[in-house]
């Protein structure tokens, strides 16, 4: 039997405004899946993410999630968030540092596992957006989360480097299998990244639809081009075209 | 080569320029037989220069002593108060109002009441030069310490840090360039009161700053003196300036590992 490492139920979730950010959402991930969230923008699907982060309360409804606590939890947001005046090395460290744990292996690891060795003295002015983003993935990766929450990371990179990072990102996935929920607006993204794509309706957000992505691991980045793969993205596509109407 | 040209470019147009008012003003005053009193021209402020340079050289030291004092104590005294303000909301509002009062209250009308408080002579100089410092300081980095993504506050929170590693690790490093900026304006303001205080405050007969001397040369009609002062006070000023802006440069770059 899988073990559920996210489940929620019936959650809503209001904001000091008025505003009704997530009605009646359930949904359950499983330990080690890789699981996309892709729907219309403003939809609550960074609101869902917070709140399983525990960066915010949901009004009603539960909301489980294991590994939790003790800190189990790491999350990638949509802008790098470096510290200017840190190094890649240092600023990799960060958490270790603010958990007072042990750094100096884990931290010359991580870089190795992200390719950045040569960078560990470089500061973030000095890299591209795209090496910024996996600094910000190796940062979050250094505590060893069991479940990895990202947000939109690759929104503001361009195709081609946006489409490196995510062979970069299943790769890492596939070394250690934490469980991954990634949102995005981005179809092909999700599609080519995960074993399920739930598909959010507009504010207020729920899930419209859960859709497996048969394809196994390794994924080829040809793998984009083929038949089935298309045909899953325009479906996708129409469901959240669709979702945008509700 | 690189230096070679914005020497060419940056430095010496300046120079050009200040030579031609120079001939101009000495042209001005040859030519309609200006009152030297009045107005005396650049050969005569060159020979009171010259004259008084000991003196000129020795008060200059002095207002430098009192503005340097006053700019230090309004740096690190400003930047308590901002690290007061960006614990408390409420601390904050409650005495922020009373802040921008320092700001706002003309200096040169509450001088004379800091001299009484305070005393003559370099300490009361130094109490007009750190209250007119003041405010930069505690508004450009309590506004630095306050602005800090929420973002990388929730990845601080997320990794369960403490009020003292959010503050020491995320928002005094973040708010240096904004303290730095502080720092510029309130080193340039850190002259106007030293200067300004001693006007006011003085010193004895022997040992005095360059505010005193411009009462003194004033009052005496040694206009080209007086000059001579004016001269010195902004050259003060600048170096001052320069002085920090370049200090400041030089850490913005070192703190963001840009190349030298």
């Amino acid at each position: 039997m899988e073990s559920q490492l996210v489940v929620a139920a019936g959650l809503n979730k209001y904001f000091p405004s008025g505003v009704q950010a997530l009605r009646d959402l359930s949904l359950e991930i499983s330990r080690g899946q890789f699981v996309s969230i892709v729907g219309p923008s403003g939809c609550g699907k960074s609101t869902f993410l917070r709140l399983v982060a525990g960066l915010d309360e949901p009004t009603s409804g539960q909301l489980r999630v294991e590994g939790h606590d003790p800190l189990g939890l790491a999350f990638v947001f949509q802008d790098a968030t470096l510290l200017p005046w840190r190094s890649v090395a240092h600023n990799i460290t960060l958490p270790l540092e603010l958990r007072r744990e042990d750094a100096s292996e884990r931290v010359a690891q991580t870089l190795e596992l992200v390719g950045l060795t040569d960078f560990a003295a470089a500061y973030p002015a000095q890299l591209s957006g795209g090496m910024r983003m996996r600094v910000s993935i190796a940062r979050a990766l250094v505590t060893r989360p069991q479940i990895l929450l990202l947000d939109e990371p690759f929104g503001a990179l361009d195709e081609i480097t946006r489409q490196r990072l995510n062979e970069e990102l299943l790769r890492l996935w596939q070394e250690d299998h934490w469980t991954g929920l990634f949102v995005t607006h981005n179809v092909s993204e999700a599609v080519f990244l995960s074993q399920r794509v739930l598909v959010m309706s507009a504010r207020p957000g729920r899930i419209l639809a859960d859709i497996p992505i048969p394809f196994p691991y390794p994924r080829s980045p040809y793998l984009r081009s083929a038949p089935e793969f298309i045909r899953i993205a325009n479906g996708i596509s129409r469901q959240l075209a669709h979702a945008d109407e509700l | 080569m690189k230096r070679l040209r914005s020497l060419t470019t940056n430095t010496l147009p300046p120079l050009l320029f200040f030579a031609l008012v120079v001939c101009a003003w000495q042209g001005a005053v040859s030519l309609f037989g200006i009152e030297p009193f009045l107005l005396p021209g650049p050969l005569l402020v060159a020979q009171a220069i010259a004259d008084n340079l000991p003196r000129l050289l020795s008060a200059t030291l002095l207002t430098a002593l009192g503005a340097i004092l006053g700019f230090v104590l309004s740096f690190a005294f400003g930047f308590l108060v901002a690290l007061l303000f960006s614990q408390s909301r409420l601390i904050e509002r409650s005495l922020y109002p009373y802040a921008i009062f320092l700001q706002t209250m003309p200096i040169v009308a509450i001088a004379p009441l800091i001299i009484l408080w305070i005393g003559y002579g370099l300490q009361g100089v130094v109490a007009v030069s750190f209250i007119i410092a003041l405010f930069p300081v505690i508004a450009n980095t309590t506004d630095g310490l306050t602005r800090v993504d929420p973002h990388i506050l929730d990845f601080f929170a997320l990794n369960k840090a403490n009020r003292w590693q959010v503050l020491f690790k995320l928002r005094v490093p973040g708010a240096v360039p904004q303290m730095l900026v502080g720092a510029r304006i309130s080193s340039g303001l850190s002259v106007i009161g030293a200067i300004v205080g001693e006007f006011f405050a003085g010193y004895g007969t022997e040992d005095f700053g360059l505010g005193y001397l411009i009462i003194l040369t004033n009052g005496q009609a040694k206009t080209d003196y007086l000059f001579a002062c004016i001269l010195f006070c902004t050259l003060l000023g600048l170096g001052l300036f320069t002085t920090v802006g370049s200090l400041s440069n030089f850490l913005l770059r070192r703190w963001t590992g840009a190349p030298e």
